[in-house]
């Protein structure tokens, strides 16, 4: 049983990697590079001092996120309002996934958080930072090792659903499991 | 993994804006001002339209009305119809009568060379002075950029003070999934892209020479800060941490950045090198401490911690010692900015559920709530310490606005289209 799983895994895992093409981004290894756009220097003044001020344009492509993991466990984890308690029915979704991070030493796990829209973006990205933390936490209490988790935080940046209401902004309070 | 474009926007957006402000209100731009409040004392100005403006794609007198009015210390006088420009005498008890104190006159001249000559006068209309004159001779790119030398020029002349209105704001925009740095113009207008990308841009800030932007992108899956030198596109990671990067802030000195890191667990406060080496670590709590931003003499940082159970704003020296409370009123108070004269800090505060801009005069620790909306967000003082820009929500639109200390002036920014946000006022250019 458990080494069929494994190769129903591998299968995914190697599916994924093809789709992705190579074109997933590791966590530690996020391209350091200086990506330079075509240069336009500012117009030379002229007597009067007043110049064209350039300004040179950077466009970025899209990243990808290959998708692996276990099957079947919850990738996403909701937080009531203020708070960075991970509730009791997520425990069985931490516990899947630390027992594929401890099966599958190789893999790499984000846990991004997320808030709803209220408050500044600073602010929000800090308290994202804390229920990604809670969960990063959660997986170590479980001898899940900061080698193969990292906690980062969108703030209020991607929020998957727009309104107002509290439905809405319940489902932003989230930390999300994507492995990479 | 990631590709780069790069484009040279042409300046279509501009020319439209202006002709459609032409359009509605010939000579006489205030439309984009609302002023709130009475018993203000606001000096009367006539702005003659440029001779020769309607055979150039700029309005000059427009954008000069428009930039003194959203001073708040300038009301422009109905000019429709009455012409002068400056090489002659006006008949300045014509101009007393409509109540002026003081009268700009000018024209635009198309030179051989394709460039354009313009050039102004200033009128004192109560003491029948000249005040003097000015003369710029530019490309029609540059013709935005004149107007605003030219509010600059009467703006000092008139107030003793520096003008703000040739400076730039940076702002970010997102429209469907796309998300673009702007540098603009102090209205808002002649907007030039200096990033576009499918993932958020946050938190951009100038540097004090106003060469480079620090900013926060999530192109790659986490947030990381960057600096981007702005005239030529190039940029490098500055902080790209395991856990997130974001709120850099620079030094007075432009030598160091201040930023929340999580790489030790937790938003902390770290000092880092422009040009690299290890990060300092300024804050050692168990709490958020986010949003730095030095005093302009760089004697403090100010920054938010909810170390007191609630977020507020405190203070300490640049190394991290003496952390003191600033604000006190409410639960719930972030995105300190100072003024760079060091007298006022504004900041946001979460009012009855209403996240509302404030302003505290750091002498007397007096603070006045400067808008009745109820998203505010990501204040920035202009170099003057006059005027504050801030992103808020107008009929459910994000938008960026200016306004007076008192509150009392406010005006929207024009600017790309989709929602706007993030503000950060460059210093003045040198």
């Amino acid at each position: 049983m458990k080494r069929s799983l494994f190769s129903v895994l591998s299968t995914i895992t190697l599916t994924a990697a093809l789709v992705a093409c190579g074109s997933n981004v590791k966590l530690d290894d996020v391209p350091v590079e200086n990506r330079t756009g075509t240069s336009v220097a500012p117009q030379s003044s002229d007597s009067s001092g007043v110049t064209n001020r350039a300004v040179q344009p950077v466009q970025i492509g899209g990243t990808d996120t290959a998708a692996a993991g276990p099957v079947g466990a919850a990738r996403v984890i909701y937080f009531d309002y203020d708070s960075y308690i991970i509730k009791p029915e997520f425990q069985s979704a931490i516990e899947a996934h630390a027992k594929y991070l401890a099966a599958n030493k190789s893999r790499k796990l984000a846990v991004e958080g997320n808030t709803d829209e209220r408050g500044g973006r600073e602010y929000n990205l800090a308290l994202g930072q804390k229920r990604a933390e809670a969960v990063r936490r959660g997986l170590g209490l479980l001898g899940v090792t900061d080698a193969q988790v990292e906690a980062v935080s969108f703030g209020k940046e991607k929020p998957v659903a727009n309104g107002a209401d509290e439905a809405s902004l319940a489902k932003n309070r989230r930390a999300e499991l994507n492995y990479r | 993994m990631s590709t780069i474009q790069s484009f040279k926007r042409r300046k279509f957006v501009t020319q439209i804006a202006a002709t459609a402000l032409s359009a509605a209100v010939p000579g006489f731009a205030q439309f984009r001002v609302e002023v709130s409040g009475i018993g203000l004392t606001q000096m009367p100005i006539a702005i003659a339209a440029f001779r020769g403006e309607p055979q150039v794609p700029q309005k000059i007198g427009a954008i000069v009305t428009a930039d003194l009015e959203r001073s708040g210390v300038f009301r422009a006088i109905d000019t429709t119809g009455l012409a002068a420009d400056e090489s002659t005498r006006p008949d300045l008890a014509q101009w007393r009568q409509k109540g002026a104190d003081s009268l700009v006159t000018g024209s635009v001249t198309p030179l051989a060379d394709g460039r354009f000559d313009v050039r102004l006068r200033l009128w004192d209309v109560v003491r029948g002075a000249d005040l003097g004159g000015q003369s710029y001779a530019v490309t029609a790119a540059d013709l935005r950029l004149s107007a605003h030398r030219i509010s600059d020029f009467v703006y000092e002349k008139l107030t003793g003070e520096k003008g703000i209105f040739s400076t730039r704001i940076a702002y970010v925009t997102k429209s469907s999934q796309r998300y673009s740095l702007w540098v603009a113009d102090a209205d808002g207008e002649n907007a030039q892209s200096a990033l576009v990308s499918p993932e958020p841009i946050i938190s951009p800030a100038w540097s004090p020479n106003g060469s480079q932007l620090a900013y926060v992108s999530f192109e790659s899956r986490k947030p990381v800060i960057y600096a981007h030198d702005v005239a030529s596109g190039k940029r490098r990671l500055l902080a790209n941490f395991r856990g997130s990067n974001s709120a850099p802030a620079w030094s007075p000195d432009g030598r160091q950045i201040v930023a929340t890191l999580s790489r030790d667990g937790g938003s902390q406060l770290y000092a880092l090198d422009v040009n690299g080496g290890e990060p300092r670590r300024l804050t050692t709590t168990s709490s958020i401490d986010t949003e730095p931003a030095f005093s302009p003499d760089g004697k403090y940082i100010y920054f938010v911690s909810d170390r007191g159970g609630a977020p507020q704003i405190y203070r300490m020296t640049p190394t991290g010692g003496n952390p003191e409370r600033v604000t006190f009123a409410g639960t719930y108070n972030i995105s300190p900015a100072m003024s760079p004269d060091g007298r006022w800090l504004a900041y946001v505060s979460r009012v009855g559920g209403a996240f509302k801009l404030q302003v505290m005069e750091l002498a007397t620790g007096t603070v006045t709530q400067l808008t009745d909306t109820s998203a505010d967000e990501s204040p920035s003082f202009a170099p003057n310490s006059r005027l504050i820009v801030y992103a808020t929500q107008q009929q459910g639109r994000e938008a960026l606005m200016t306004t007076t200390l008192d509150g009392k002036i406010k005006a929207r920014l024009a600017g790309a289209g989709g929602d706007i946000r993030e503000p950060d006022w460059g210093p003045f250019s040198r």
